[in-house]
């Protein structure tokens, strides 16, 4: 028979303890559930943006009671649980009596109402649930009415700057000196105080009530030094109190809080209690996130499994719209502890850091958190910070060339962030595929597809696996290609040369490839590769291509394709238009489009109906425009001398030279170029991999810029004076990318692990040096400058465009 | 009973590569081998639909051109984590001839 668990308390500790509860014992236990508020569960600390109208109630529900029902919890909201009757195992509320095997006593906190003179009268309130929030929003309703909020802690401060937001006049009226003294010291106070005070909200330090004043309802707030404050409603968010009133009637032994201990078990073993009603180990906690922790070993205490709770570790933020405020850990003065303060008053930055023996005990940002949670997890392991003292406060970002852990800032994610954005894949979602088994880097990408489609992903995604995995993993010094292989796309280069290998059967076997066969992401590596270093010597492999290559054309999301005649430089003629104007006609291409490189891209061609597009644009003189290919790209100008008031060189024509000079090259990602006429750079050739901006006294050459999922501006290669001078540098340039870099890195990835300094001594600083290069590329080039579309109008590879046999007529049967 | 019709010869298909066949029910791509292994399958992915037949083969495998699904060849089930299967067809080669059983193409088209 099921165990009888009654739960007192519906709010977050007890939502979140059921929620693990159902997930671990599903069947243990008939639940009931007793509630004091007429309502289910919502997400209490979100009651601030309710307040100020960024969110309403229902956004911020959590439990509602279609999900208590769906999991077959009994629920007696609005049912005021009177007494817990330890020797008879029930416990009483006006109608009657429940039992129990199992109790949870999950009762919250009371937020504390300073007993001063007139504190019961009506128009004084808490801020501590949904009611109270309506009370504040209903009173904001009345045009100039006025609000005092007593407390300027983090509670109070929220409750102000909403109360603001609705339009009514605030004042605040804090006991200390500063503003948030347990989180702030007095610096970060004053510039909080001055931000609060710049949205009009009137801000009293060291400032003790008197009394409240008012003849039936609240009029005003009147300090100890006579000051009286006018006011309609009196909010009091000075702090909280755990409610333990039931559990010291039922003589369970009590602290500060409900004492519980590792396993979240009172002095009663059948009864258990979380959240802020209870005190672990002398703390009582305030904040959701121990409350999160403390329902997770509460749900395996119950399902009969072991687990400990530890204390918890809290950092806290404002949730002030526009206000960035973080503090987490213990920030009190003492001997034996320092602090690191980086202060910009003229942004309004503060930081300050709190060390003891070397590591973060408390942390405090103002105007600028992004490190937060950097900081925080250094905090939460207690990380020695002594090798990185220098850089600390600049936060991880500023660990270029310091010896810091590059795994601490992944360490402090938290588990919902976001690793892989093109798959939506969590931190949490990998350490869940880890713990559910998945012991390596393949694995883990296998199972969550992290880091499986774009990949700039990767790094964090092994990062991820090798904290998870501790010392279990190791991270693979230099990656093998793919699974095939243990050799680097480096190594394979080199040994394709050494080995004089031309054959990818050959590499393989060579190489000793651990597949048979390869698989999709060597195979096109290798292709090129062998493209690369046996030029009109290596037959290529077509099928080592992706579809775009060996088609020449771009696969669409239906599985039609897209063509893209070549225009030189940007350049077109009438007839031209025409022609793709009729080809468009002819096939019914549903669009037509000009491409980000100054192109014509006709969208939504039939694969079979290919050959014949592409003989109709040979016919108007247009080749293809390798739009597909990890190759010369397009050469985008500006009209240069031509036409151009500003225009101090032709870069039209020298577009149309370059193009024609690397049109048909096989790179080892696309490569995009631009010549612009003068600095006002119309044609954005700096972000381009390789872009030409002319001057009056010459051309200046930049390479490594790129405008795709990493947007770079290029640098500066070379200025040169003449055009034939551009024409040999950027060929020379090419041509160590395609000798040196790996497939698919772009020449800015290629770029940042040789060095710039590395590739000027190639290409710039030693002249026969880049004289080799060029002739090398111009060799290659006599192979490879020659349209494909041609060769396929021709009969090429036409099995690629027909099918095999034609069954529709036995289908009739 | 079996009804096979010749689709082709072994040689008209590529090794690693593969044709289609046209019915009325859609495309079937015919695949072969590096080791001349010939497999038929539907030519959609079971992800996105993707054109299976233009795809990068490896061992018995097709890696889908449009999301990289890798589609097992022999079985049509999807490999790795995702999951998802192609509709097969018997084919086997007879003196360099393929032979693809209509039996079962007629069966797919009752159950359409």
């Amino acid at each position: 028979m099921k165990q009888k668990l009654v739960v007192i308390g519906a709010g977050m500790a007890s939502g979140r303890a059921l929620e693990h509860l159902l997930e671990n014992a599903p069947d243990a236990y008939d639940i009931t559930l007793f509630g004091a508020e007429p309502r289910g569960n919502y997400n209490r600390i979100m009651l601030s943006p309710v307040l100020s109208g960024e969110k309403t109630y229902e956004e911020i529900v959590t439990h509602d009671t279609a999900w208590y029902a769906a999991n077959g919890i009994t629920c007696r909201f609005g049912e005021k649980v009177q007494r817990i009757d330890r020797a008879a195992k029930v416990i009483v509320t006006p109608k009657g009596q429940t039992p129990y095997d199992k109790l949870i006593i999950a009762t919250g906190s009371d937020p504390f109402i300073i007993p001063v003179p007139g504190h019961d009268l009506p128009g004084v309130l808490a801020y501590r649930d949904l009611d109270d929030t309506n009370a504040m929003i209903e009173a904001s309703a009345k045009p100039g009415a006025k609000a005092v909020v007593i407390g300027g802690g983090l509670l109070g401060l929220e409750a102000a700057a909403g109360l603001a937001l609705r339009g009514m006049e605030v004042s605040v009226v804090h006991l200390m000196g500063h503003l948030m003294e347990r989180q702030l010291d007095e610096a970060a106070g004053y510039l909080l105080r001055k931000e609060l005070v710049g949205r009009g909200i009137k801000i009293h330090c060291s400032a003790n009530t008197r009394q409240v004043v008012g003849d039936g309802k609240v009029e005003g707030l009147e300090l100890e030094d006579g000051t009286i404050l006018p006011a309609d409603i009196v909010v009091m968010a000075v702090g909280i109190r755990p409610s333990v009133a039931l559990a010291k009637e039922a003589g369970l032994e009590i602290g500060r809080g409900l004492k519980v201990n590792d396993q979240l078990v009172t002095s009663d073993p059948d009864i258990l209690a979380l959240g802020e009603c209870v005190e672990h180990d002398g703390m009582v906690y305030g904040l959701v996130a121990p409350l999160y922790d403390m329902a997770k070993v509460l749900a395996k205490t119950l399902a009969g499994e072991h687990d400990a709770y530890r204390g918890s570790q809290i950092s806290t933020k404002l949730k002030v719209t526009g206000v960035d405020l973080f503090s987490a850990g213990d920030f009190a003065d003492g001997a034996d502890r320092e602090e690191i303060v980086f202060r910009d008053p003229a942004r309004g930055v503060y930081k300050r850091l709190v060390l003891q023996n070397d590591r973060i005990i408390g942390a405090v940002m103002y105007g600028d958190t992004a490190d937060g949670s950097w900081f925080f997890g250094l905090i939460k392991d207690e990380e020695d910070i002594s090798e990185m003292r220098d850089t600390l406060i600049f936060g991880p970002a500023f660990a270029g060339g310091t010896p810091m852990d590059p795994m601490a800032a992944v360490a402090a994610l938290p588990d919902d962030a976001e690793i892989c954005g093109c798959n939506g894949v969590s931190k949490g979602t990998i350490i869940a595929a880890i713990n559910g088994g998945a012991t390596t880097l393949d694995a883990v990408k296998a199972k969550t597809k992290a880091s499986t489609s774009c990949g700039t992903c990767a790094g964090l995604t092994e990062q991820v696996v090798a904290l998870t995995l501790g010392d279990d993993f190791v991270l693979p010094a230099a990656a093998g290609m793919c699974k095939c292989t243990d050799h680097s796309h480096d190594d394979v280069r080199r040994l394709i040369r050494a080995k004089e290998l031309k054959s990818i059967p050959a590499i393989q076997q060579e190489l000793q490839w651990k597949s048979s066969g390869g698989c999709h992401s060597c195979r096109p590596a290798l292709n090129y590769y062998l493209v690369c270093e046996w030029p009109g010597e290596y037959v290529d492999h077509a099928q080592s291509r992706f579809i775009n290559e060996r088609v020449h054309a771009n696969i669409q999301k239906d599985g039609t394709y897209s063509v893209v005649p070549r225009m030189w430089g940007g350049i077109t003629t009438p007839n031209e238009l025409r022609a793709i104007a009729d080809v468009a006609d002819k096939f019914a291409i549903p669009t037509v489009k000009v491409t980000g490189g100054q192109r014509i891209d006709l969208l939504g061609v039939k694969k079979e109906d290919l050959p014949a597009v592409w003989s109709d644009l040979n016919d108007a003189g247009m080749v293809s425009g390798h739009a597909y290919a990890k190759g010369l790209r397009t050469v985008k100008t500006c009209v240069g001398t031509d036409w151009c008031r500003f225009g101090t060189q032709d870069s039209t024509g020298l577009g149309v030279k370059i193009e024609r000079l690397m049109w048909g090259s096989w790179t080892p990602h696309k490569v995009k170029m631009a010549v612009s006429g003068c600095p006002r750079n119309c044609a954005e050739a700096t972000c381009k991999d390789v872009g030409i901006v002319c001057v009056d006294s010459g051309y200046e050459i930049g390479v490594g810029g790129a405008a795709g999922m990493d947007v770079r501006e290029v640098q500066p290669l070379a200025k040169v004076g003449t055009e034939e001078e551009v024409l040999e540098y950027i060929s020379a340039f090419v041509q160590l990318y395609r000798e040196n870099a790996q497939y698919l890195h772009r020449p800015y990835k290629w770029i940042a692990k040789v060095g710039l300094d590395w590739v000027k001594s190639r290409v710039v600083e030693d002249a026969e040096s880049r004289k080799a290069l060029a002739e090398r590329f111009e060799h290659s080039q006599t192979f490879y400058r020659k349209d494909p579309w041609a060769e396929r109008v021709a009969g090429a590879e036409a099995h690629e465009f027909n099918p095999l046999a034609d069954l529709t007529q036995v289908a009739a049967e | 009973m079996s009804d096979f019709i010749d689709i082709g010869a072994l040689e008209d298909i590529r090794p690693q590569s593969a044709r289609l066949v046209r019915t009325a029910m859609g495309c079937i791509a015919v695949f072969r081998t590096a080791d001349d292994e010939v497999f038929a399958l539907d030519d959609r992915c079971p992800h996105k639909g993707g054109p299976l037949s233009n795809g990068i083969q490896h061992g018995r495998s097709i890696t889908c051109p449009l999301h990289n699904w890798v589609i097992s060849l022999s079985t049509g089930m999807a490999e790795g984590a995702d999951e998802g299967s192609v509709r097969t067809y018997p084919v086997q080669v007879s003196d360099g001839r393929i032979l693809m059983d209509a039996r079962a193409l007629a069966e797919s088209m009752a159950a359409e």
